[in-house]
């Protein structure tokens, strides 16, 4: 696929199960005193997609500056594809695209032209193929049509996109997208997601922070949280889930008797909203309670078991306050 | 197709390609040469010594010896190649600063503040080689500069006043032909010697977010030095500021060129490039970038 190479290929030898990212006690304080990102121990395994979740301020954007090499470390030590960062970052971030904290490029020249001067620069980008390069990774942002428009004159979502297809722009190991779906239409954030899920079956891993759980609830395999500068949580999505409560509902005109056959069976906070009735099913099979309704005489329209929706896990975890908190 | 047919499965073994830093600074020349602020600065350049030409035609001065106005001021008439020098001259103490300020200012500052910085880093494209590539751009948009005042100049000069024979400082005349040489090798010297005040304004954009501001320091540091340097009780330092032996150039076309003071210049922007240069280099290799 290269031509020319310069220097010595590069081994491949790292172990393919070694994590694509890891922090040990990752920690910064800016000047100003304030510890933005606090101790973290964030580990990304290969082939995850990744969903980097906390409220705003909680210093998720501050990480993805460290993992990159933007900025230093206080404390605390980063590997990025088996490299460390500080120190060997050009070697690891050849195989990184990234967004970090929206788009940015020339406002006076096309997105082409933004595109072609990020590949000029990039030394690892094969001269022979730059142009078709280009107009793929347009292409696959639904760019093509706007490629020599002036920066300057895109909307917000097709500048997002701009900063997207910059990340595409050669082969990567790794994808870290800071809130890649911020300002995207409807179609825009399928298109992303769907992006997302075709790039993971390639073999990409996926790094992505976002605030839109429903999308991260449909993309992401591991979640890590973060609250205040640190990593609440960590796992996989089914594990974190595990540890939320599942929703039983169901819908009848009676919802007194349903109620009370709730309580009998042992299911915690029963509750009757409109003509629904709705309780945490506990370690009781749905099947128990369906059978348990039908045999009280409950005429059930409709039967509803929930997973605890990504949302809920959240605000139970970081809590309800709007107010920044710091 | 899909990337990962590019990619093998989520394998990616990226490989240097020749030629790197050639396309590096072609793309850097471009960014800088392709912005139409930067056309319209060299076109407004490209004006000084038009209007000092057409004054002079409107009303020469004197003659020789003449003594008002800038130094060649009244040799122009005799030959339109004295143009160049009087330009080069005129625009020394302003103009190429604030040229060299607002280039400078946009390298690395403006990238900081269009965000663009990051992304430059994240290619990645290692800092020490974005400095270079940086100052190459700022050297050659300051040759850029210098150039187009001179040539413009000389050919309204020429064009005004005609080019006969050129008489050296001193009095011998020499052919058209070595006036021109001089002339060239003064535009050369006068570009070298704004390399000290070129290398600070890299320093000072790798110190700032705001460009304006950048722009504002590298011309204030430009400004101070003239100063200091027109104050005759500082003496002792004078030799060591940057705009010293500016309008030194004169010498290049005096029938013996006074080659030490040449060499101690040049050595005086050659320690300002090193010094800032090297400073530069060790605040950006590990700043933050935040923005
Ligand atoms: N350059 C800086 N200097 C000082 N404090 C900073 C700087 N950048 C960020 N912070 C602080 O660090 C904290 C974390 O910021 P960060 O941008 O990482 O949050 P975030 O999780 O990305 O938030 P959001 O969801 O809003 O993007 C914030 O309180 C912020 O004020
Ligand atoms: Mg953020």
């Amino acid at each position: 696929m290269t031509t020319l190479v310069e220097g010595e290929a590069e081994d491949t030898a790292i172990p393919r199960s070694a994590p694509v990212i890891a922090t040990t006690g990752l920690t910064k304080r800016f000047r100003s005193g304030q510890v933005a990102v606090d101790h973290i121990d964030l580990t990304v395994e290969r082939g995850a997609v990744y969903g980097f979740l906390g409220p705003n301020g909680s210093g998720k954007t501050t990480t993805i500056r460290m993992l990159l090499g933007l900025i230093r470390p206080t404390d605390g030590a980063v590997s990025l594809l088996g490299d460390p960062v500080p120190g060997n970052e050009a070697h690891a971030l050849a195989k990184v695209g990234a967004l970090v904290e929206g788009p940015a490029f020339h406002p006076y020249l096309s997105g082409w032209a933004n595109l072609r001067r990020l590949d000029r620069m990039d030394e690892t980008a094969d001269p022979a193929t730059h142009e078709e390069r280009l107009s793929n990774a347009l292409a696959r942002v639904g760019l093509t049509a706007a490629a020599n428009k002036k920066f300057r004159q895109y909307s917000l979502g097709m500048k997002q996109r701009l900063g997207i297809a910059a990340a595409l722009l050669q082969p990567r190991e790794l994808l870290v997208l800071d809130e890649p779906t911020n300002g995207l239409d409807p179609q825009g954030t399928r298109e992303v997601r769907h992006l997302i899920r075709e790039l993971s079956d390639d073999g990409l891993t996926v790094f992505v922070s976002s605030h839109l759980l429903a999308e991260v609830e449909q993309i992401c395999t591991h979640v890590g949280i973060m609250s205040v500068g640190k990593l609440v949580t960590q796992g996989t999505l089914d594990d974190l889930r595990r540890g939320g409560t599942t929703i039983v509902t169901v819908t009848t005109p009676a919802t007194e008797l349903a109620r009370k056959t709730f309580a009998t069976l042992g299911l915690a906070d029963a509750a009757v909203s409109g003509d629904e009735v709705h309780a945490s099913l506990g370690s009781i099979e749905p099947e128990a309670v369906t059978v348990a309704l039908v045999n009280a005489g409950v005429p059930v329209r409709g039967l509803a078991v929930s997973k605890p929706a990504l949302e809920d896990l959240f605000v139970e975890i970081t809590g309800e306050g709007f107010d920044v908190a710091r | 197709m899909s990337l990962a047919e590019a990619v093998g499965h989520g394998v990616v073994v990226p490989r240097r390609h020749r030629g790197a830093l050639g396309r590096q600074l072609r793309s850097e020349l471009r960014l800088v040469f392709g912005r139409r602020r930067n056309l319209i600065l060299l076109g407004a350049l490209a004006a000084i010594p038009l209007a000092i030409g057409l004054a002079v035609k409107v009303s020469p001065p004197g003659g020789p010896g003449d003594g008002g106005g800038p130094q060649f001021l009244d040799r122009i008439t005799g030959n339109g190649l004295f143009l160049v020098l009087t330009a080069l001259l005129v625009t020394l103490n302003l103009f190429l600063p604030v040229v060299v300020g607002i280039i400078g200012a946009d390298s690395v500052a403006g990238e900081a503040q269009a965000g663009t910085l990051r992304y430059l880093l994240g290619v990645p494209v290692r800092r020490g080689r974005l400095l270079l590539v940086k100052a190459v751009g700022i050297a050659t948009y300051a040759l850029a500069a210098v150039s187009t005042i001179a040539i413009v100049a000389a050919i309204a000069g020429v064009s005004l006043f005609g080019a006969g024979s050129f008489t050296l400082l001193g009095g011998q005349t020499v052919s058209p032909g070595e006036g021109l040489l001089r002339v060239l090798g003064v535009l050369i010297y006068v570009w070298l010697s704004l390399f000290g005040l070129l290398a600070v304004g890299l320093l000072i954009s790798t110190l700032t977010e705001v460009p304006m501001g950048a722009m504002a320091g590298t011309l204030g540091f430009a400004v101070l030095s003239l100063v200091l340097d027109s104050i005759p009780q500082l003496h002792a330092i004078h030799g060591a500021l940057v705009s010293h032996y500016w309008r030194t150039f004169g010498t290049l076309i005096r029938v013996g060129p006074d080659y030490g003071s040449l060499a101690r210049h040049l050595l005086l922007q050659l320690a300002y490039v090193g010094i800032a240069g090297g400073l530069a280099w060790a605040r950006f290799s590990d700043a933050d970038v935040t923005s």
